[in-house]
């Protein structure tokens, strides 16, 4: 369709063209994703190889001191004047050698089986001893520190050789290399990013990515109750853990079934996330038109009235409603006085049913009002005279509301629907503070039937401490998360328009 | 015609005025049943009627002065601590990050940034138990320099809504300072962050509001420390079965203590929040 057909058509066949454009853009979304998926590996593998390319040339143009540089740090810069930075190179690689042999050597060489002898007994000189033995937690944990370790230092000594090859260049071009002074002050201005993110990217790789790769590992092996470090060993299981999951048959007479409990929380944690977002998302943008219809007063206070909920910090809101839910809460005692109910209602504890729809609705009073925070700016933005021509042509407020404003806000909010979507499948507080996944049920592996996905693996590692099923269920939750949020991404504007101010 | 118009739009007005006020005072109830029911006198956790009959303030007195079971006023003190440390360190690591990712140039930035949004969308729990061990293996779980650990620490990954606040701030400002002999380092302090101020303040106040209501890495790090425990999972023991009976109407007070410096707060910052989650979350 070219502009001028475009033009002729009236404003809801504009809505409907664009809506299916962007529905029809989806797979090719989906396919551009892949598409840079597979082009950053392509990326990565040719940048493996122009890297080692480049540090063999640069091994084959140095003179000695370079060469030598390769196995002793910083003997290129020395040797070209720049003596503070030789040193440091020289120092790093020195302790870098002392944590190997002292520390982190032991533990590598144990993480191939994560530990080979137990804690167990031993006699010595007729007495009964106990005998520490191998604690394969630790030798996974200080295995990944050594290996990120490595990591790090591998830059620093490819920093290295390059830092003596080009020492090497400015002195044959015949002019004295950088003074460690000069270098320093070069941290403050072309290389300010160093600095800057120097500090923050250490915090994050130990307390973020260190913890994270630890999890993901743990996938793998049979990290549980049974192999509880230090009184007996885990090590690796390769796939059994995800193969677990996905087992449908139980094993054992009785026994709650681990793959039946998964399936039954991705179920119940898929409604809830559909509903929620859902329910939130109309619901909240039905109330903010009513807020900003014109002719109504008093806009602020109706406004502030929803928004308070928001700003009381969900803990104490959620607490609360826990215990106005109770057996002998406020809601009770309402729904008593007002006739509405004879008997005390467990509303969270008796039949699953019950429960679910309370979290739903108690979930509606959490998030309509961020829906009216969010959405008031853009409903202003909607043209008017389309909801005039609407009227004109005898359109009532319902129809208009799904004829105009909720395909205008599709299009619009789209990336924000997803990212609140998502929300909702980790929407840990609400689940735990509210019914901590209750009412409880035998046929569930440690789950209740509210427990989301997120949940269940808190109570996983709290409760039973069933490691390596918790890290298999989080990194299936990752999937999925991640790619909808990466083709979220990939299909906003701001994420290709982000040099437009500059 | 006219006047059954004009009618037709009061009458709808009307029901709109009706609903909105129905469904504002569902809304609002809860808080002032919180608010009312922290300065009842009479009864024990839970009475069977809506509204107090006698009101004091006993319940706030409590809560400060009788700390013979559980401190409220220690966990207040530990959360202000904790909350003034880890709001400096989070606050210069977003605005170190989102500066060098909005201003500055070089290679490992767009692998950075990619990298920084991939680590956002794991579950954020999944790490307690690793993050336990490493805090247990430097000897300091149970303590408060822990939780200013783990609030602080992970701070750099938030750097999306001030990043896109120095996207905003034209280049050629930078330009100028740089043919006028500016380093990066004065543009930065000099330039920047004065420009900035908004975007400061709401990064300051997220991040010291931050450890006031986290809830569960408190829970994990600090187990039956019960001394050291902040505001959050305190009101949570006073909630739980066995303080229930005698500390109930306490946790209403100290909900109310809590809650209303934070609403405070963020009725005057929801523009900027509202920018926040917007931005990157919808198409202009």
């Amino acid at each position: 369709m070219n502009y001028l057909e475009y033009m002729q058509l009236n404003p809801f066949q504009k809505f409907g063209y664009n809506i299916g454009k962007f529905f029809k853009a989806v797979p090719g979304a989906l396919k551009k994703f892949f598409c840079a998926i597979g082009r950053f590996f392509k990326n990565l593998v040719l940048g493996i190889g122009r890297g080692v390319g480049n540090y063999v040339s640069r091994f084959i143009k140095g003179d000695w001191a370079t060469k030598l540089s390769y196995i002793v740090m910083g003997v290129g810069n020395v040797s070209k004047g720049q003596v503070i930075k030789g040193f440091l190179f020289l120092l790093i690689e020195v302790g870098y050698i002392m944590y190997m042999v002292f520390f982190g050597g032991a533990y590598i060489a144990k993480f191939g089986t994560l530990g080979d002898t137990a804690r167990h007994m031993e006699t010595v000189g007729g007495k009964h001893v106990t005998v520490a033995g191998d604690n394969s937690m630790l030798i996974l944990l200080y295995g990944v520190l050594t290996l990120v370790l490595t990591a790090i230092f591998f830059v620093i000594y490819i920093a290295n050789t390059k830092s003596a090859y080009k020492a090497q260049q400015t002195v044959a071009a015949g002019e004295k290399p950088i003074g460690f002074k000069e270098e320093l002050k070069d941290l403050l201005d072309n290389k300010f990013h160093t600095t800057l993110l120097a500090f923050p990217t250490l915090t994050i790789s130990v307390f973020t990515i260190l913890p994270l790769i630890f999890m993901i590992l743990i996938a793998f092996t049979n990290y549980n109750a049974q192999h509880m470090p230090p009184g007996s060993l885990f090590t690796w299981v390769g796939l059994d853990t995800f193969s677990e999951v996905f087992k449908l048959t139980d094993g054992g007479a009785g026994a709650a079934s681990k793959g039946y409990t998964f399936i039954e929380l991705t179920k119940w944690t898929i409604v809830w996330a559909i509903f929620a977002t859902v329910l939130n998302y109309i619901l909240g943008m039905i109330v903010a038109l009513m807020i900003n219809k014109k002719g109504i007063k008093l806009k602020a206070l109706w406004r502030t009235l929803f928004v308070v909920t928001v700003a009381v910090p969900q803990f104490v809101s959620l607490l609360l409603m826990n215990q106005m839910l109770a057996v002998d809460g406020a809601i009770n005692v309402l729904f008593k006085n007002l006739g509405i109910i004879q008997e005390s209602v467990a509303f969270l504890n008796s039949t699953p049913l019950l429960a679910r729809i309370t979290v739903i609705i108690i979930n509606c009073w959490v998030g309509i009002p961020y829906t009216i925070l969010i959405t008031s700016g853009i409903l202003m933005n909607i043209p008017a005279d389309l909801y005039e021509s609407a009227t004109i042509d005898g359109a009532g407020p319902v129809k208009s509301f799904f004829k105009i404003t909720l395909p205008y806000m599709l299009f619009v909010t789209t990336p924000y629907l997803i990212t609140s979507f998502i929300g909702n499948i980790n929407n840990f507080n609400v689940i735990y503070l509210l019914s901590n996944g209750g009412p409880n049920d035998p046929n569930l592996y440690q789950a209740g039937r509210t427990d989301l996905l997120v949940t269940w693996l808190f109570k996983l590692t709290m409760n039973s401490q069933d490691y390596n099923l918790a890290a298999a269920v989080g990194i299936l939750v990752f999937i999925v998360c991640a790619t909808l949020s990466l083709i979220t991404f990939n299909m906003t504007k701001s994420a290709k328009n982000e040099e437009e101010f500059s | 015609m006219i006047k059954s118009y004009k009618f037709r739009r009061v009458l709808s007005n009307t029901l709109i005025y009706i609903l909105l006020a129905v469904l504002g005072l569902i809304w609002i109830s809860p808080l002032v049943y919180l608010i009312l029911h922290s300065f009842r006198d009479e009864g024990l956790a839970t009475v069977s009627y809506l509204i107090p009959k006698h009101f004091s303030f006993q319940n706030y007195i409590d809560l400060f002065t009788d700390t013979a079971s559980l401190n409220f006023p220690r966990w207040f003190m530990n959360t202000l601590i904790v909350a003034i440390f880890s709001c400096i360190i989070s606050t210069l690591a977003v605005l170190m990050v989102s500066y060098s990712f909005s201003r500055l140039r070089f290679k490992a930035r767009k692998p950075m940034i990619n990298i920084g949004m991939i680590l956002g969308m794991f579950p954020g729990f999944m790490t307690m138990i690793a993050i336990y061990y490493l805090l247990k293996a430097m000897g300091l779980t149970q303590t408060l320099v822990a939780l200013v650990i783990c609030y602080s620490a992970g701070a750099g990954l938030g750097y999306q809504i001030s990043k896109g606040f120095f996207d905003t701030i034209p280049r050629a400002l930078d330009e100028a300072a740089t043919i006028d002999g500016a380093t990066r380092n004065q543009i930065f302090w000099k330039i920047i962050l004065p420009m900035s101020k908004p975007i400061v303040v709401y990064t300051v106040l997220t991040s010291f509001i931050g450890p006031w209501t986290d809830f569960i890495l408190c829970k994990i790090i600090m187990g039956d420390n019960v001394n050291n425990y902040t505001v959050a999972i305190g009101l949570q023991k006073m909630t739980s079965a066995e303080f229930f009976t005698t500390h109930f109407k306490r946790f209403l007070a100290g909900s109310v203590v809590v809650a209303v410096p934070i609403t405070i707060l963020f009725l005057k910052l929801q523009t900027y929040y509202v920018e926040g989650v917007t931005a990157g979350g919808v198409k202009g």
